[in-house]
């Protein structure tokens, strides 16, 4: 979008209500959401795609070593990944403890 | 994962139509159906989509969460707007006034939708035989107004409209078979699915949407806030449910019944039952009850099933 969300005036909203951008939702980030964030660990992931494709929020990416790991500008934190890990490599670690 | 290697997963699409900043709550299973869904029918879609849960966290004006042509309607009607559009590009292309092209015509909808309101015009679309797809997200109450109790809740559930109490078990009803009332229209293709088994839900979707004709996909989708379980439990409780044989997965084409998926080891209700807070006030006679039904169902599809499995 040309302008942050909370700056377009209902005026400048198109007839019909109608959205022109696609998928433009990325620019409202879920990250902020989170209590807790997955923690990868590279050298255990065996780098199946398993927690990709359960990631409801279509968060996770592959980073260039190959491995996977989430995307957190939209992570929510809901620790499905950690759960289905085949291997167990990833830990939900709480954002308070830094 | 469903009877493939762990690491099928790398074989699936990458594009996501789908995308992410979605406002749906943690750990919600309904989204990734939702995903799953869209990446198995690719970009050529339509997709017209009726108020709840999934309309509401995916278009706050001016954002969209959609990369694909998608309308919002009213509760009642998305089979009817998709067999319009339908309709329509059918005879913009037979004018020549559109290219010749395969595209997926598809209306979704939650149970609330499905089974309760838009229910007749549902039956009026599938009985006109048109070319569509209509995909149901079943998360067993009208769980984007505050869980309130729909035809598909099933039988012992606490909702807020049908709580527990000393006098009320909660759900007094059966679920509503929403598969089997499809089946009744005689259409070409009826599935039922589930998100946590994904290469299952993919494969159906990608079926329907090459078969000419009518077809409906019912997705069961845990929902943690409203059956009150863990955000990261979502996905169990979804295998739970099939391997209890709560909800079966099979596929009806024309007329002729399938599993597809047969559990290694059956586990008792209670196992699927135990964990979920709108169950936990059930006493053991009831879950006894519950699982005598859930056996006679599912002896009831073996026979539909010839026996399989």
């Amino acid at each position: 979008m040309a302008k942050p969300m909370e700056q377009i005036k209902w005026q400048e909203l198109e007839v019909g209500a109608i959205a022109v951008e696609v998928g433009n939702a990325r620019e409202y980030e879920t990250g902020t959401w989170r209590s807790e964030r997955p923690v990868v660990n590279k050298d255990q992931c065996i780098k199946c795609g398993v927690c990709w494709i359960f990631c409801p929020d279509a968060c996770i990416i592959q980073a260039a070593q190959g491995h996977f790991e989430a995307d957190l500008t939209y992570c929510k934190g809901c620790g499905i990944c950690a759960r289905e890990c085949p291997v167990g490599c990833i830990s939900m670690v709480s954002e308070e403890e830094g | 994962m469903d009877r493939f290697s762990v690491f099928s997963s790398r074989l699936v699409e990458k594009a996501e139509y789908f995308t992410s900043g979605h406002r749906a709550c943690q750990g919600c299973a309904e989204a990734l159906a939702v995903r799953l869904v869209m990446k198995a029918l690719g970009r050529d879609t339509i997709v017209a989509m009726a108020t709840g849960c999934m309309e509401i966290i995916s278009s706050p004006l001016p954002t969209t969460a959609w990369k694909v042509p998608w309308i919002h309607v009213a509760f009642e009607n998305s089979s009817a707007v998709v067999s319009g559009c339908e309709a329509g590009m059918k005879a913009m292309m037979r004018k020549g006034k559109l290219n010749q092209k395969k595209i997926n015509f598809v209306a979704m909808g939650g149970d609330g939708s499905t089974a309760d309101i838009g229910m007749g015009p549902l039956s009026g679309a599938l009985e006109r035989g048109h070319d569509m797809l209509y995909v149901c997200y079943d998360n067993e109450a009208y769980m984007n107004t505050g869980i309130q109790r729909s035809s598909a809740t099933p039988f012992g559930a606490s909702t807020t409209t049908s709580p527990a109490g000393k006098k009320s078990i909660g759900q007094q009803t059966q679920k509503k078979n929403l598969p089997q009332i499809a089946v009744a229209h005689d259409i070409p293709y009826v599935a039922t699915a589930c998100s946590s088994f994904p290469f299952d839900l993919m494969q159906k979707v990608k079926k329907a949407s090459a078969i000419s004709g009518p077809a409906y996909i019912h997705i069961l989708s845990v929902c943690p806030t409203g059956w009150r379980i863990q955000p990261h439990d979502a996905i169990r409780y979804g295998r739970l449910a099939v391997d209890a044989n709560v909800f079966p997965l099979y596929e009806v084409e024309n007329g002729e019944y399938r599993l597809t998926y047969t559990p290694y080891k059956v586990l008792p209700v209670r196992e699927y039952l135990k964990g979920q807070g709108r169950f936990r006030h059930l006493t053991d006679k009831e879950i006894e009850l519950i699982q005598k039904n859930v056996e006679n169902d599912y002896a009831k599809l073996l026979k539909k099933c010839g026996g399989q499995g």
